[in-house]
């Protein structure tokens, strides 16, 4: 009873020995149920009721002697007990002071029979002399403390140590029925105040919100007007004015009912009141109570008026307005959306306000729990006093004798985890917080009803949680994170291990390690010097770290770090663990770029090196090097995604080292090496050096390997790499390119077939590599590939046969197979880069005259034609590439070619483009349309002419070969030849004869010649010195530049004579 | 060299006897047998008047659990001197000093297993049973004072060590419990304390004692 009395009784004053107990009747209650339990005891356990107390309680009765009867020995102004001990009389009163003092159970309880009436008053006296009778009764080992409750302990001792003393035992029983006591006072208590629940601003706030909403003029509302007094609301949530708050008060409203006056009401702490309303010719308020006080809006209302209560059923049947019971809570909720479609009522959407409400009113129940608790481990306090602490009976024993209030506490507890379950981080945190103030403030709780401002905190705390089934696993992994952060390094490990038998792979357990704060403890753990710690925090660590949640929650905690600092230990499992853990978490751009900042590249490259792995028997020391070796190859894999990180590596020396590694037999080491290779590759120096360093050997090598995976990886390397040309003859001649094939065969395996085909289409690129891949007759199964597989694949098969196509026999190969129709077919597709594959293939395969009338007839060119209108330049300088060897084979080219409405206007618009390869392909087009006059008189009314002029100031080879190829053919209709040398197209053309490409010479001299047929253009063409220049050309082995050259000059030559003629005639 | 022969031994005996010990360890090659030899005799001989020639008495022997190996909890470190002192006369002799060492700094896992399994089983029954397991963690959480029962955590730490190692359902951990679970998970084998020196202590151990020798 000690601790119901400290904290449950109402004590007037806080001072010891001084405080008077109020009459209330909470206490009432409880001294009726402690002298009950003293009558209890004198009748039910004699044994224990003769037990004389160790000290006498003593207080001041008001007792006369009159009253005593036979069993006392009456003798002047004294009163002693009949019965004794030892000759001490067990009661001894002393009228003229008072004093009175007991010392059995036995004699309280005939004290109180012969008091029936002042039973009350001398407990209370009693109790107020004594205020921790147990302590007087069985000695100071057994005070209340505050806190922990040591008595259970000393009993068990003293029991222990003197198994002769029958008193110990007796003593014994006497406290535990004391215990007994104490809990059921406590239980009364709980009840008791959990009735006794205040108002608060933000639950009147939202009983108005809500009866506002439901108010109105028609007959089914339940008010016609609810309204504040003021309008103004003070930042703690009151209306009142502060020398009114006070005194409680949080609002004032003026009701107006459906069938009574205007009710003017207050609302305080202490209920819901009818005030004295509006004071006349002012807006103040008569504060005066003016009734009863209800215990909150709806009940008063309900009170007062008839109409509102009927009125109220009547919603309620839609909608639960009903708070009185916590348990209806659950089914509220639920019928509250419901109830927001069948009512119209706009403004009720203030849910979050009606929870809050709905809390405010349980708000009690988290109090019920705490105390639950404690009583419970007083429960097993008692129970736990026999000697062996763990015996399984006592466990089954406990859930005897208290198994409701085990399931009420578990329940309880389950609903808050719920909530806080579906928090979000932020919140959590707060949250967390709250809840550890909450449980060190239990014992305030207990002693005095809950100040305003904690239930505000409560009922902020409870908004966040709400009913969700919640897994079991979150409140066990909370209890596991509990004993990490407060145990030592046993502890720790203990609870790391267990925790390692979650399913860590779940995301459940994973974020419930979030939540409860776990991963702050894991990090914490990683800045300690305990090697176990760490290694089991990194274990953890590693298998959660694959969820990108937790990644960046580790990032975000500073647990990179870290880890980049234990890459630096001499522990080699930690460091691998670290480096796995790394792996997981570099998975975005932030991870990646922190590993770096910290170092961590040239950690994890410094762990690459190890032993040579080919050497037969190795150590278990050795064995680990190796293992390190690839977790830190893993780490560098994740990190090479990065650009920075890759010059990094390159710069802490890992080339070589991957370049050792990759000599290793074992797969689980070859994937992260060729993983980071491969992803390395996208660089040029990491090309440089695939190809320098003899990579290229390995890579083609394990191509023959057994894991896809691998494979895999080795063929995007090559895929890359394959871009310089060394390489591509590398490949080859390590017998690279039958390999590559083979895994043609691995149709299943996507990602696999994407790398190889890309492989094949790179390689592909050198000749020697296309007639080699002619042997392997790869085409067919090329061309079947081209149906039904996902873009990746198809962009590469198709530039794989793009490059194929550039030999005749395989283009004779592709018509044969079946080829062109799946490739026309795919001209009508989307992905851009399938779309300058497929354009470039079948550009290719329409140089065959053959190919080229399938194409035709499967409207190819119109096709073609059509994609130069796409937005994006590498399609249309594809697409017009692809045109130019279609227009020139194709039957009738010119009929077709003007069989596109608007084709010819495109195509001369395209000039206006500012990309390069766009123009130069454009030309190359546009020289192929211009062969048929009707066209060229088409485009030349399009303005192609000053269009290519503008163009002849270009620097770029490639452009002006296919330039001066255009302007060439142009010449070749009307006045285009003199239209050119107006725009001033002959001086630039004359300097193209500068450059160093044949081709350019060659297209440049065709134009020339054209062009010298216009005197004046001859004239231009000569001031630029072009005689000179095409006089070096002249000895070209290339016959047709010879001859337009010679044609140029001869035309000039032409002029000068009939000019020289003219003059002299 | 009398200095370091404090027992009474003949130089020929004293050889002979680290010959045997090299051999029945096999894990310390002859000089480290002599420098461990060495190092006992010094520890034996800094209290002469205990020493009744039988070697290292249980204060002696903690003493050096603590100060070179970083020992901390007292029942912890009386486990593991029972566990060195194999016929229980409450001496470590030389060769229990030699052969629980050679677990001690070289011990293979399974060795490591047996020892700690042998420091952890307090009332040497064969079995880690919950009182046992209770006894040794009492320490291990930090005690809140909120907390209602101090030693609730205790327990449930036990319940879930024991959820972890008892694999036959027993409610005691057997030896084979033990070394199932330790093989499947290295960090429990020091689950109840910390009875093995830590790297760094065993190899600033064997440094200062091969290496000092090796000056003389």
């Amino acid at each position: 009873m000690g601790i119901a009395l400290t904290r449950a009784a109402q004590w007037t004053a806080a001072g010891i020995g001084v405080g008077k107990l109020e009459f209330t009747p909470l206490n009432v209650s409880l001294l009726n149920s402690i002298i009950k339990f003293v009558e209890y005891v004198s009748s039910k356990h004699p044994q224990e009721a003769a037990l004389v107390f160790r000290e006498p309680l003593e207080w001041t009765s008001k007792l006369e002697i009159s009253a005593f009867g036979s069993d006392y020995q009456i003798s002047g102004k004294t009163v002693v007990s009949k019965e004794n001990m030892d000759g001490n009389p067990l009661l001894l009163f002393e009228a003229s002071t008072g004093v009175i003092k007991v010392s059995t159970f036995n004699q309280l309880a005939k004290l109180l029979e012969i008091t029936p009436k002042e039973k009350l008053k001398e407990t209370q006296a009693c109790l107020e002399a004594n205020r921790d009778p147990i302590a007087k009764m069985l000695g100071p080992s057994f005070a209340t403390v505050e806190g922990e409750d040591k008595s259970m302990l000393h009993l068990l001792e003293k029991v222990k140590k003197g198994d002769q003393d029958p008193q110990a035992e007796i003593q014994m029983k006497l406290f535990l029925l004391l215990q007994q006591l104490d809990m059921q006072l406590l239980n009364t208590t709980l009840q008791k105040i959990s009735q006794e629940v205040r108002l608060n601003p933000q639950a009147v706030k939202s009983d108005v919100q809500l009866l506002q909403s439901f108010s109105g003029e028609g007959d089914k509302t339940v008010l016609k007007s609810i309204n504040y007094t003021s309008e103004y609301e003070f930042s703690n949530g009151c209306r009142a004015p502060p020398w009114r708050q006070v005194y409680g008060d949080i609002c004032y409203l003026i009701i107006n009912t459906h069938d009574t006056d205007t009710l003017y009401v207050t609302c305080s702490t202490a209920g819901v009141f009818l005030n004295g309303g509006l004071m006349k010719d002012s807006e103040d308020i008569i504060y005066d109570r003016n009734g009863d006080i209800y215990k909150d809006l709806i009940t008063f209302l309900k009170e007062k008026s008839l109409t509102f209560a009927e009125n109220l059923t009547q919603v309620q049947q839609n909608f639960a307005l009903q708070k009185k019971s916590p348990s209806s809570r659950k089914a509220q909720r639920a019928e509250v959306p419901i109830n927001e479609e069948l009512d119209q009522s706009e403004k009720f959407t203030d849910y979050q306000d009606k929870n809050k409400l709905e809390k405010k009113k349980t708000s009690s129940k988290p109090k019920t729990r705490d105390t639950k608790k404690e009583e419970q481990s007083y429960v097993k306090k008692n129970l736990e006093s026999s000697h062996q602490l763990f015996s399984k009976d006592d466990k089954t024993q406990m859930k005897d004798q208290d198994p409701d209030k085990i399931k009420q506490d578990k329940g309880t507890d389950e609903t808050v985890a719920t909530g806080k379950y579906r928090c979000k981080a932020p919140q959590e945190k707060k949250h967390l917080s709250q809840r550890a103030s909450r449980a060190s403030g239990i014992s305030e709780e207990l002693s005095e009803s809950s100040t305003e401002s904690e239930e505000e905190q409560e009922d902020m705390d409870r908004q966040q949680e709400s009913n969700t089934d919640l897994p079991s696993e979150y409140w066990q992994i909370q209890k596991v994170v509990k004993y990490l952060k407060g145990g030592n390094q046993t502890a720790t490990v203990i609870a790391l291990c267990s925790m390692r038998d979650f399913n860590l792979a779940s995301e459940t357990c994973q974020l419930a390690i979030r939540d409860v704060g776990g991963l702050e403890v894991l990090i914490n753990l990683l800045d300690t010097e305990e090697t176990k710690c760490k290694i089991g925090s990194l274990k953890i660590l590693k298998e959660i770290s694959k969820n990108p949640q937790i990644q960046r929650c580790l990032a975000d905690l500073g647990g990179l770090q870290i880890m980049v600092k234990i890459l630096d230990s001499s522990n080699k499992d930690l460091k691998c663990l670290a480096a796995e853990t790394i792996a997981n978490i570099a998975r975005f751009r932030r991870a990646r770029q922190t590993v770096r900042l910290h170092g961590g590249i040239q950690r994890l490259v410094g762990l690459l090196d190890c032993v040579p792995m080919l050497s037969a028997n190795l150590s278990a020391e050795q064995e680990k090097d190796i293992e390190v070796a690839r977790c830190g190859a893993l780490a560098l894999w994740s990190c090479s995604k990065s650009k920075k990180n890759k010059d990094a590596i390159r710069k802490a020396g890992g080339i070589p080292l991957l370049a050792c590694l990759l000599k290793s037999p074992h797969e689980n080491m070859l994937i992260p090496v060729v993983g980071t290779l491969q992803e390395c590759a996208s660089e040029p120096s990491y090309r440089l050096a695939i190809r320098t360093e003899n990579m290229v050997t390995d890579l083609v090598r394990n191509l023959n390997s057994e894991s896809q995976e691998l494979q895999m990886h080795c063929a995007r390397a090559i895929f890359k790499c394959a871009e310089d040309e060394e390489t591509r003859n590398l490949v080859r001649t390590h017998n690279g390119l039958a390999p590559l094939v083979k895994l043609f065969s691995k149709s299943d395996n996507k990602e696999l077939l994407a790398a190889a085909t890309g492989a094949v289409w790179k390689c592909a690129i050198s000749r020697e590599n296309v007639d080699r891949f002619k042997h392997l007759r790869i085409i067919e199964t090329l061309i079947n590939l081209l149906v039904g597989q996902p873009e990746e694949v198809l962009i590469n098969v198709v530039g794989a046969l793009g490059q194929c196509a550039r030999d005749h026999v395989i283009r004779a190969i592709i018509r044969r197979s079946g080829g062109i129709d799946p490739l026309v077919n795919l001209l009508t597709g989307t992905n851009h880069a399938l779309l300058v594959n497929v354009t470039k293939a079948v550009g290719e395969c329409a140089v065959d005259a053959e190919n080229m009338s399938i194409i035709e007839s499967l409207d190819g060119v119109r096709l073609l034609w059509s994609l130069l209108k796409k937005p994006n330049p590498d399609i249309q300088a594809s697409a017009a590439w692809a045109l130019c060897p279609c227009i020139e084979n194709a039957k009738e080219a010119g009929e077709m070619v003007r069989s596109f409405v608007g084709g010819l206007e495109l195509i001369v618009n395209l000039l206006k483009s500012d990309n390069i390869e766009v123009l130069a392909s454009v030309c190359a087009a546009l020289a192929k349309i211009a062969m048929d006059e009707e066209n060229l008189a088409v485009i030349t009314d399009h303005g192609v002419v000053p269009m290519l002029s503008s163009l002849t100031y270009t620097r770029d080879d490639k452009l002006r070969q296919h330039l001066a190829d255009a302007v060439a053919c142009c010449c070749k209709w009307g006045n285009n030849r003199v239209a050119f040398g107006e725009t001033g197209a002959v001086a630039p053309l004359v300097h193209y004869l500068k450059s160093k490409n044949p081709l350019v010479h060659r297209a440049t001299a065709e134009a020339l010649h054209q062009l010298s047929f216009d005197p004046k253009n001859c004239i231009t063409m000569h001031e630029n010195g072009v005689v000179k220049l095409l006089l070096n050309l002249m000895d070209s082995t290339d016959e047709a530049l010879q001859e337009a050259a010679a044609g140029c000059i001869s035309n000039i030559r032409r002029l000068a004579l009939a000019n020289e003629k003219a003059r002299y005639k | 060299m009398s200095r370091i022969r404090p027992l009474d031994m003949s130089r020929k005996q004293y050889q002979q006897m680290a010959d045997t010990l090299c051999i029945l360890t096999k894990r310390f090659n002859r000089h480290e047998v002599q420098c461990l030899m060495k190092v006992f005799n010094t520890l034996a001989g800094t209290f002469p008047e205990r020493r009744v020639g039988v070697g290292l008495d249980r204060n002696t022997f903690r003493n050096v659990l603590h100060n070179t190996f970083g020992m901390t909890d007292d029942m912890i470190m009386d486990r593991v001197f029972r566990a060195f002192d194999k016929d229980n006369d409450s001496y470590v002799s030389m060769r229990e000093w030699i052969e629980g060492l050679s677990i001690f700094l070289r011990g293979t896992l399974d060795e490591k297993i047996k020892f700690c399994f042998e420091v952890f089983d307090l009332n040497g029954d064969g079995f880690i049973s919950r009182e046992e397991m209770f006894h040794m963690l009492k320490s291990s959480l930090i005690k809140q004072p909120t907390e209602e029962d101090p030693d609730e955590g205790v327990k449930d730490l036990v319940e879930i060590a024991l959820k972890k190692m008892d694999y036959d359902h027993d409610n005691k951990v057997s030896y084979t419990d033990f070394e199932k679970a330790v093989k499947d998970e290295n960090l429990l084998l020091e689950a109840f304390g910390p009875c093995l020196p830590d790297t760094k202590s065993a190899l600033a151990f064997e440094e200062h004692a091969f290496k000092k020798s090796k000056d003389e």
